[in-house]
């Protein structure tokens, strides 16, 4: 059974790699189709870095990402722990709304913010509103939830006693989150960090409703370049985010294992 | 004794509809041991909260040296807590952990240490400094949290039940460590507590609390031998509770029978409750005794046996150091000064009776008031 | 224990809202009031920008329900053979040690990062008629087979794309399970398949729940994998209100699509937790 259950789990994960596997064979293909291999070239990656816009495309998204997950790290830390301390009925109208984001569809989300700012560019009577601006609020905007839902778990696990015995030693509220509680709820603000972060360097559904042509991120022009003739350099750059991103959880895992292999250390210590 | 420090007058907290502290008077001298006693959800925890200022009172007003301090957030009280389960900072080993409220206040590097050392010695953690405290043992992380708290020269320590995570053994240890260091620094302890034995042990005064009211204040000595009512009686220490009718000063009627008791001050033939400790029973001959009556049940307790015995269909406790086995019949003599006379309270007939007396009783109820938080 | 707990009052909660106030204003002004205009849009004429229920009432005739109906179909569907196909692969991951199930994880997220667009590609090279799979069966003589262009192929493509979606909620609730419990219940003479039934299954059931709900609502919605693996008669409601977005110009009828589709979606879930049981979802990190 075991067994079984082994190589069935093998099979999905071979689905799962499957079109990625042609994908980055495809990078290093010299048959202009993803489906013919011909022969072994550098040549899609000599392309993609000669190429003047793709590249500057993925610092868009890079910037985007960075900024959207920044401010929402920031907005929704400091309101995770407003609404940590509200009132149950106040907290959970709260948390039902900001679920909204999480169960909409992405659709929708995209199509409600970019009718707003259709609708405030009419008003304005400006119809180039649509760019930077509109980008980084629509990725703030999905990224809040993520963070707010890993930071408020974290603030629940705390001991409440741990803000009260800083304010009992003489911290003003401020220095006893500075001093105390951050340190406790950095795992959540981390991780709610870093999942805002690639959720929103992924996205493609909500920032193709509310790009504008002065602005671009990489998904997005990625959409028109598969409408067209594909063109092999986006299997290169594919495959050096892909690159990327397994170097990046690697690292992660990497990290996590220590921290769990301290903490377990200490555990042990502790049973002595 | 010496001066009063703080005062609580007709405080009252209310929420959520419900009313938790109701016209609480009570006031506190310097260098006392105070002790707030009562089982879960009698109001003790809050009223320590409103003195560390963590929760402020719907009415009434708290008074420290005087002055007011209902609006006194608690970082510019003269007060420390050692919290329920310490309330250690994880992140800082444990001299960061001591050191916290001196480097808030901004003490000079040298002082810092130097007091934390001196510290460290009087809590016997010396070595300890750069351990973690999540590695310590609960009795040390306990030492820790004392520590962390006296280092800041308070007028007042509070201590929510701090011994509660602790087993038996180390408890008592605790107890005679906290009474020598309260001693030592000569500062008022208030102590949170549904631990009776406790209470007695180490306070000056014991205030019991139940239903968010104050049911009695007084002495170990004077709660134990002179209950206010029942409550009280049954929350301290065993006791059987018996109807009875005051015929006159220092004659009281029940079983039918007159005794003769210590107590005056009752109006002619009113209804009282009368309080029988069991270990102040003396069992005779059946024929030499007041009542006679048959042995139901018996526990080896160690000390004594605990034996439940029938009278006339109502179950006495009695502690006694002989066996006597079930069915045997006893008699019992009741000297004046064993019997305790209290007027009647809200609490007639809740307590005192043994009908249903089994020996997991006790760990039953402790149970539920480790929910307490 | 419940009745015994004592009412706690709140500690001073001065500041609080002064924290939540920009998180506050945030939400409504781009939450709420672009839901609100949403459904302002869906009920003006677009012509005469009049209050109309043109737009409403054409979402319910000709082709839109139908396509309303299939997407829902077909959502269901690939929740469904998500939930079938990843949870051994879930059980499976649970039940390795610690540094394996890390790793196992990674391995599940890593295609969550990825961009689906380029990988819904792939899938297009390797079904089409002189795709990888055709081609590999020409090897033996068979096809090429009709693969692409198909209601199998879509289902495919949203089984393939979502199914990190339904493993990872599963396996972080059967990773919850208490070995104790199976243990209890194998002493209490359960058979391994009974463990399974009565024990295993209705503990996952937050876990089910909240995988299905995940698959189901970004399937139901989504545009593109139907208009790269299927054919016009598989399209799907995401990618009806997408071209009244970027090609047919008709914002209001637009918006009256979503507005329905978010309704509908609405619905549908309710449904299902009603029918798997209480709304555990908040249970389930995501």
């Amino acid at each position: 059974m075991k067994r079984l259950n082994r190589i069935y789990t093998i099979i999905i994960f071979l689905f799962l790699y499957l079109p990625m596997v042609v994908l980055i064979v495809a990078s290093f293909n010299t048959g202009k189709d993803i489906t013919d291999f011909e022969g072994f070239t550098f040549h899609r990656y000599i392309e993609l870095f000669q190429d003047d816009k793709l590249l500057p495309l993925l610092g868009n998204s890079l910037e985007i990402a960075l900024l959207s997950s920044l401010i929402a790290t920031i907005m929704g830390t400091a309101a995770a722990i407003g609404i940590h301390r509200m009132r149950p009925r106040l907290r959970s109208a709260i948390l039902t709304v900001t679920n909204i984001p999480m169960t909409n569809p992405d659709i929708v989300t995209g199509v409600s913010l970019s009718l707003l700012f259709v609708f405030i560019g009419a008003l304005l009577r400006n119809n180039t509103i649509l760019g930077f601006w509109t980008l980084l609020i629509a990725h703030v905007t999905f990224n809040l939830p993520y963070v707010i839902l890993s930071v408020m778990p974290k603030l629940t696990q705390m001991d409440p006693a741990l803000h009260e015995a800083a304010l009992d030693l003489g911290c003003t509220p401020f220095q006893a989150f500075r001093k105390v509680t951050i340190h406790e709820i950095m795992p959540g603000i981390v991780s709610g960090a870093i999942m805002a972060f690639t959720m929103s360097l992924d996205d493609f559904v909500i920032s193709y409703f509310v790009y504008g042509p002065s602005y671009v991120t990489l998904p997005v022009e990625i959409y028109n370049y598969t409408k067209k003739p594909l063109q092999p350099k986006i299997y290169a750059l594919f495959t050096l985010l892909f690159a990327m991103i397994l170097i990046m959880m690697v690292l992660m895992n990497f990290f996590q294992a220590k921290a769990e292999k301290k903490r377990n250390l200490q555990h042990a210590v502790r049973k002595v | 004794m010496s001066k009063e420090l703080i005062r609580l007058s007709h405080l009252v907290m209310e929420f959520d509809g419900e009313r938790i502290l109701d016209d609480i008077n009570l006031y506190i001298n310097d260098h006392e041991f105070l002790t707030l006693l009562g089982p879960s959800g009698c109001g003790k925890t809050t009223t320590l909260r409103i003195i560390g200022g963590f929760l402020t009172p719907t009415s009434g007003d708290v008074l420290f040296d005087g002055s007011r301090m209902n609006d006194v957030p608690p970082y510019k009280r003269q007060i420390n807590t050692v919290f329920q389960r310490y309330a250690l900072f994880p992140h800082l080993d444990v001299f960061d952990n001591i050191a916290f409220g001196l480097r808030i206040s901004k003490l000079p590097k040298d002082e810092i240490n130097r007091r934390v050392t001196e510290m460290l010695e009087i809590v016997s953690l010396k070595g300890y400094e750069t351990r973690k405290v999540t590695s310590l043992s609960g009795g040390q992380q306990q030492r820790v949290a004392i520590a962390r708290a006296l280092v800041n020269q308070p007028k007042v320590l509070l201590l929510d039940e701090p011994l509660g995570a602790l087993d038996l053994r180390l408890r008592k240890d605790m107890q005679n460590e906290l009474k020598r260091i309260q001693q030592a620094m000569g500062i008022t302890f208030i102590y949170v507590t549904h631990d009776q034995e406790e209470a007695l042990a180490m306070s000056d005064t014991v205030v019991v609390m139940d239903k968010g009211r104050i049911q009695q204040i007084g002495r170990p000595e004077d709660i134990y031998n002179e209950p206010k009512n029942a409550f009280v009686a049954d929350f301290i220490g065993e006791s059987n509770i018996l109807d009875g009718i005051m015929l006159e000063d220092r004659l009281v009627k029940f079983f039918g029978r007159a005794f003769a008791c210590v107590d005056t001050g009752f109006a002619k033939n009113e209804p009282v409750d009368v309080v029988i400790r069991p270990e102040d029973i003396d069992i005779v001959e059946p024929q030499l005794g007041h009542l006679t009556g048959t042995v139901t049940s018996v526990t080896f307790k160690g000390l004594n046996y605990d034996i439940i015995v029938d009278f006339k269909g109502f179950k006495w406790l009695i502690q006694t150091t002989d066996y006597h086995p079930v069915d045997a019949t006893i008699g019992i003599r009741l000297n004046p000064e064993d019997i305790h006379v209290m007027k009647k309270s809200e609490y007639s007939g809740q307590f005192g009776d043994y009908s249903s007396y089994s020996a997991e009783y006790d760990e039953l109820t402790e149970d539920t008031d480790d929910a307490e938080e | 224990m419940q009745k015994n707990k004592p009412k706690v009052p709140p500690v001073r909660t001065g500041g609080s809202f002064f924290l939540t106030a920009p998180y506050l204003v945030w939400m409504v002004i781009f939450i709420l009031i672009p839901l609100g205009v949403v459904v302002f849009y869906a009920l003006t004429d677009p012509a005469t920008g009049l209050f109309s229920l043109d737009n409403l009432g054409k979402v319910f005739t000709g082709a839109f329900p139908k396509v309303f109906g299939r997407s829902i179909w077909y959502a269901l569907l690939a929740a469904l053979i998500c939930l079938v196909i990843g949870y051994p692969v879930a059980y499976y991951i649970a039940h390795r040690k610690p540094a394996v199930q890390r790793f196992l994880y990674m391995l599940v997220m890593l295609p969550m990062c990825m961009s689906f667009l380029l990988r819904t590609l792939a899938w297009v090279g390797l079904l089409r008629d002189t795709g990888i799979i055709n081609q590999f069966l020409g090897l033996f003589g068979i096809g090429p087979l009709p693969l692409i262009r198909t209601t199998g192929a879509v289902i495919l493509g949203m089984v393939y794309n979502y199914l990190p979606y339904m493993i990872l909620p599963l396996y972080s609730i059967i990773l919850k399970i208490d070995p104790l419990l199976i243990e209890a219940a194998e002493d209490l003479g359960c058979n391994s398949r009974h463990v399974f039934t009565k024990v295993v299954l209705p503990l996952s059931l937050p876990g089910i729940l909240s995988g299905l709900t995940m698959v189901f609502v970004p399937a139901v919605s989504t545009f593109y994998i139907s208009q790269k693996l299927g054919s016009t008669g598989t399209t799907m409601i995401g990618d009806v209100v997408e071209s009244q977005f970027k090609s047919a110009n008709n914002p209001n009828l637009g918006a009256a699509l979503s507005l329905v589709l978010m309704i509908m979606i609405f619905i549908c879930v309710g449904l299902m937790n009603r029918f798997v049981g209480k709304d555990h979802r908040e249970d389930v990190v995501v």
